[in-house]
């Protein structure tokens, strides 16, 4: 079995461009593909006493919410053109956690868009597809 | 000389103000009067003396014997796997976008963390001596055992709604852990804990912090009305509990732990600046301890300050925590407990220790060269330099190493008392609405009155009602306390089972 391409969205156009490249990937390779969508997330953030106590419901609506809106019209746009696809949305570090799918999913490769930012922002906070590039284990295509 | 009637108003304006004014204090001395008539006996009696020292003091420090003892010193047994939880060593990957341990305890210890730390500390040393900080240091490593087991108890009774929300605090386990122990008057345990959380909420956790961040602002700026303070204080917090402001209070959050940082990090510079006089102020420590220095009271004068001064920082026993940590999402109650014993350590062995060592060392408390004792005033104080005493004593200690530090500390004082405002309003709200049901109106009502009590807080010194607030926090105490005894078994038998589990492997580690 072709091993799956993991690729990443992030409702931006940059991330529509990363579905149809992989798309056309995995269709000329017969390989699936994993649609990943992160949620920015750090378990050492601090958090209000209300936030905390509403947290658990706030997770269900987010996950729910990329779920319906973002991940599952992506997948049957897919399947339409006849191409095998599932979600998986999760929380954390958005490169990192790129990097663990992958990994979970024995992919062979990962397919991102890139934000665009430049400058000061870039420097201080690094970038997605910069991070991904050295860390992934798999190769990486950057989609501009 | 003719006077228009305009220059006529004009004149009679401020006159009118004044007397308006006048009469609003003499207002407020009537209240503070029939306040104190009909609620002196309650003061007193939770604040009574038996054989010189305060029998809550005794209550809480007893209790944390007790569970320290009951639970095999699980504060030291427990303390490395505590701090592995924290770092998320045992949280599994697929919870996260869940509460996690440490966004528990950040919360709950930006609530504690404040007044106590800084202004507290002041009175303690400054009444006790050097010495007290031996007892506060103790009590503080006790207070942990009672953290841990109210805490346990406050995540397995929570309320868990239907959309995902919780509620939790000793409310909910007197309720629930006396009926399912098939002990009787839980329930009204629980209506009785939430009344004095609510009235602590309002005293203890807002009027006293209000009162107290106008004095620091006062302080530095020079006197000017308390209601200024009150009424901008009043208008941040409404933005942030009724106006759903989320910015602010998520500004104060990340604040609040950078401001601890760093000011455990001046203590801590000043103490290397200062080296080779920490092994005299830790022997002073020892000594003021055991002999007292030549303080009121002796021996027994800077116990009960260190003691007294512990239990108001850290709050252990008094039920405040098991609210704020019962919001975290584990299968397992008992690791918050553990992940709670860290609280009472940053709060009470960390920070406080930190305050006292600055003031020792700094030489603020003045001693007699000859008798090797400290000169103490007519009021039973030690003398100070300069005379100062609560915040001022901390900022004058700071401020002999670094001048500009008193800026920093009022910040910071500001900063401590609106966060521990904005964590007393959420108890005190959970305690509200334990007694009157959940829905918005209610919820408004109780934050309209918690808005109001800050300008009243602010702009008053009315001492019968900060008494009867700050007897109400320690009311809450005696509750908590009666309960966590009838439930310590409870809290045993997850102990029990949760270490067999993880010497057995069965709960393991994911990272």
């Amino acid at each position: 079995m072709t091993k799956p391409i993991v690729v990443a969205v992030d409702g931006s156009d940059a991330g529509r461009r990363a579905v149809a490249h992989a798309a056309e990937l995995a269709s000329g390779a017969g390989a699936s593909l994993v649609i990943a969508h992160i949620l920015e997330w750090s378990p050492y953030s601090f958090l209000t006493q209300e936030e905390l106590a509403e947290r658990h419901k706030r997770r269900e609506q987010e996950l729910a919410r990329a779920e319906t809106a973002l991940v599952s019209p992506l997948i049957a746009e897919l399947a339409a053109k006849g191409l095998s696809a599932r979600a998986a949305i999760r929380y954390g570090h958005v490169a990192e956690t790129l990097v663990e799918i992958a990994k979970a999913e024995g992919a062979s490769q990962i397919v991102t868009g890139r934000t665009g930012a430049g400058g000061l922002s870039a420097r201080l906070f690094g970038s997605v597809a910069g991070t991904l590039a050295q860390i992934a284990p798999v190769p990486v295509t950057i989609v501009p | 000389m003719t006077i228009s009637i305009s220059q006529r108003l004009a004149l009679a304006m401020p006159l009118a103000l004044i007397a308006q004014i006048a009469q609003a204090q003499s207002i407020g001395d009537s209240i503070n009067d029939a306040f104190a008539a009909s609620t002196g006996w309650f003061v007193n009696l939770i604040f009574a003396s038996v054989w010189g020292v305060p029998w809550i003091v005794g209550w809480l420090v007893i209790a944390a014997v007790v569970f320290t003892l009951y639970f095999g010193f699980i504060q030291f047994r427990a303390f490395k796997h505590s701090i592995e939880l924290v770092r998320g060593d045992y949280s599994d990957p697929n919870d996260a976008g869940e509460v996690s341990h440490f966004q528990a305890l950040a919360t709950a210890l930006s609530g504690t963390v404040g007044l106590g730390n800084i202004a507290g500390v002041a009175v303690a040393v400054s009444i006790g001596g050097a010495g007290a900080t031996f007892w506060m240091i103790l009590a503080g490593l006790l207070g942990m055992a009672t953290k841990f087991t109210e805490c346990t108890l406050g995540v397995k009774y929570r309320n868990e709604y239907a959309d995902g929300t919780v509620s939790g605090g000793p409310m909910y386990y007197l309720d629930k852990g006396f009926k399912e122990r098939g002990l009787p008057l839980g329930k009204a345990m629980a209506v009785l804990f939430a009344v004095f959380c609510v009235l602590g909420a309002l005293g203890g956790g807002n009027m006293f912090q209000a009162n107290q961040a106008h004095a620091a602002v006062a302080g530095l700026f020079g006197d000017y009305p308390g209601w200024i303070t009150g009424v901008v204080l009043a208008g941040v917090v409404f933005a942030v509990i009724v106006g759903g402001l989320k910015s602010i209070a998520r500004v104060t959050e990340k604040v609040v732990p950078f401001m601890g940082v760093m000011y455990v990090a001046a203590a801590l510079v000043i103490l290397i600046m200062n080296a080779g006089m920490i092994g005299e102020a830790v022997s002073q420590i020892f000594a003021g301890a055991f002999t007292g220095l030549g303080v009121t009271g002796g021996i027994v004068g800077a116990l009960i300050q260190g003691f007294r001064r512990a239990a108001f920082s850290n709050e252990a026993g008094i039920g405040s925590a098991a609210i704020a940590h019962s919001a975290v999402r584990t299968k397992e109650p008992i690791t918050e407990g553990f992940v709670s014993l860290l609280e009472p350590f940053i709060d009470t062995v960390v920070i406080c220790t930190m305050t006292s060592l600055v003031i020792i060392i700094t030489g603020q408390l003045m001693m007699d060269a000859e008798t090797g004792l400290y000169m103490v005033t007519e009021g039973g104080r030690i003398a100070t330099v300069d005379g100062n005493t609560g915040v001022a004593l901390t900022a004058a200690a700071f401020s002999s190493a670094f001048g500009w530090f008193g800026y920093v500390l009022t910040f910071a004082v500001l900063l401590f008392a609106f966060s521990t405002m904005i964590s007393w309003s959420y108890y005190g709200l959970k305690a509200w609405t334990y007694l009157f049901g959940e829905g918005k109106t209610t919820e408004l009502v109780f934050k309209l009155i918690f808005c109001f009590f800050v300008i009243v807080g602010a702009a008053s010194s009315l001492g019968a009602v900060l008494d009867f607030s700050d007897a109400a926090l320690f009311a809450m105490g005696v509750v908590n306390i009666i309960g966590l005894y009838f439930l310590m078994p409870i809290v045993k038998r997850e102990l029990d089972s949760y270490l067999s589990r993880l010497k057995s492997g069965e709960i393991r580690r994911f990272k």
